[in-house]
C-alpha cells in the first residue's frame, strides 16, 4: 500500500506518521502542498500540527494550499483520506467532513493518553476492531470541541458516521474537551473520508505508551 | 475604503474564553456582567470608493474564509 502524508507550512507530525505506515509494512511518501500528483497513493493521510500557525481559524488557511484541491477530488472520487487532528480540522474546514472545531471548553491544550470507545466499524478505518472495544491512544489539542448541528448529528448516526468517543477505561462516557456526545473521530456518508482528533501514529510501540494505533492504520492495508 | 468585518460564535455554541473573562472580571470585583462573548474583527482597506460594491465584497469574503458558516455569524461594518 502506497500512503501519501500532505505536508503543509506548520505540520508537525508528518514524520511520525510516516514512520507509523512504514512500521506497518506500507509505502509512504511526503507530498508538499504545492504538488498536485497524488492519484498513485492508496490513501492520503492529513496529518496533525499547526498548519499556517493555526492562523483565522485551525485549517482554515490549509484549505487553500494547491494540494487540496487534487484531496478533493481525490476524496469525491472514493480516494481514501485520513486527517488526524489538523488534519481533522482541515476536513472540516474544507467540507469534507461535517461539522466544525471549537476551543476546548476548559481553554487547556490537552496532551495526554485517553481512551476511546469503537461506535462503529463497518468502515476501512476500524475494520480490525470490535464495536464496544476500549482503546487507549494519546490527544494533544487546543480546539479539539467539536461541533455539529442536531439535524446533521441525526444524520450521521443514521449513516454509522459516528466511529469513536471519548470514554474512561471502562468505557463510560468522559469528555475531556466539550465536543457534542464526546465525539473523537467521524467518517463521511460514503466512508472513504476519516477524522479523528487522536494520535494513533502515536501509539505503535509499547515502549512509547501503547500499540493501539497499530490495529487502526492496519484496517486501510487490507 | 475601510471595512470591518465582525465575526462572532453564534447563539448557543459555548465560548470558553469568554466564560474565562467573565470569571476574570467577577474575580476583579465587576459584579454586574451577565455574560462575555468574544469575537474578532478584521478590518480590510479595500482599493474602491463604491459602498454598495465594497459591502458586497467582504461578504463574500466573509462567506469564503472569514466566519465559519457551521458556528460563526459575521456582521459588517463601514467604518469610512
Amino acid at each position: 500500500m502506497k500512503v501519501g502524508i500532505i505536508v503543509f507550512p506548520g505540520t508537525n507530525c508528518d514524520r511520525d506518521t510516516k514512520w507509523a505506515f512504514e512500521k506497518i509494512g506500507a509505502k509512504a511518501d511526503f507530498i508538499w502542498h504545492t504538488e498536485h500528483n497524488i492519484n498513485k497513493y492508496d490513501l492520503i493521510v492529513l496529518p496533525g500540527g499547526f498548519s499556517y500557525g493555526d492562523y483565522l481559524r485551525s485549517g482554515a488557511i490549509a484549505i487553500f494550499s494547491p494540494v487540496m484541491q487534487n484531496v478533493s477530488e481525490f476524496a469525491k472520487k472514493g480516494g481514501y483520506v485520513l486527517g488526524i487532528c489538523n488534519g481533522f480540522q482541515i476536513l472540516l474546514e474544507s467540507h469534507l467532513l461535517p461539522g466544525a472545531m471549537t476551543r476546548n471548553e476548559n481553554l487547556h491544550f490537552i496532551s495526554k493518553f485517553h481512551h476511546l470507545k469503537v461506535i462503529n466499524n463497518e468502515n476501512k478505518f476500524l475494520q480490525n476492531l470490535n464495536v464496544g472495544d476500549i482503546i487507549n491512544i494519546p490527544i494533544a489539542h487546543a480546539e479539539g470541541n467539536y461541533k455539529v448541528s442536531n439535524e446533521t448529528l441525526k444524520e450521521m448516526y443514521d449513516n454509522g458516521q459516528v466511529i469513536l468517543k471519548y470514554c474512561d477505561e471502562n468505557g463510560n462516557e468522559l469528555n475531556p474537551n466539550g465536543s457534542v456526545d464526546s465525539i473523537a473521530g467521524i467518517c463521511n456518508k460514503q466512508k472513504n473520508v476519516f477524522g479523528l482528533m487522536p494520535h494513533p501514529e502515536r501509539a505503535m510501540d509499547s515502549i512509547l505508551g501503547g500499540v493501539d494505533g497499530i490495529k487502526m492504520l492496519e484496517g486501510f492495508l487490507k | 475604503m475601510k471595512i470591518a468585518v465582525n465575526v462572532h460564535l453564534k447563539k448557543g455554541v459555548l465560548d470558553p474564553q469568554g466564560k474565562a473573562v467573565h470569571h476574570a472580571l467577577e474575580t476583579l470585583g465587576f459584579k454586574n456582567v451577565e455574560n462575555v462573548r468574544i469575537g474578532k474583527q478584521i478590518i480590510l482597506n479595500l482599493n474602491t470608493e463604491d459602498k454598495e460594491k465594497a459591502i458586497q465584497e467582504a461578504k463574500k469574503m466573509a462567506d469564503e474564509l472569514l466566519a465559519n458558516p457551521v458556528i460563526e455569524n459575521y456582521e459588517i461594518e463601514v467604518k469610512e
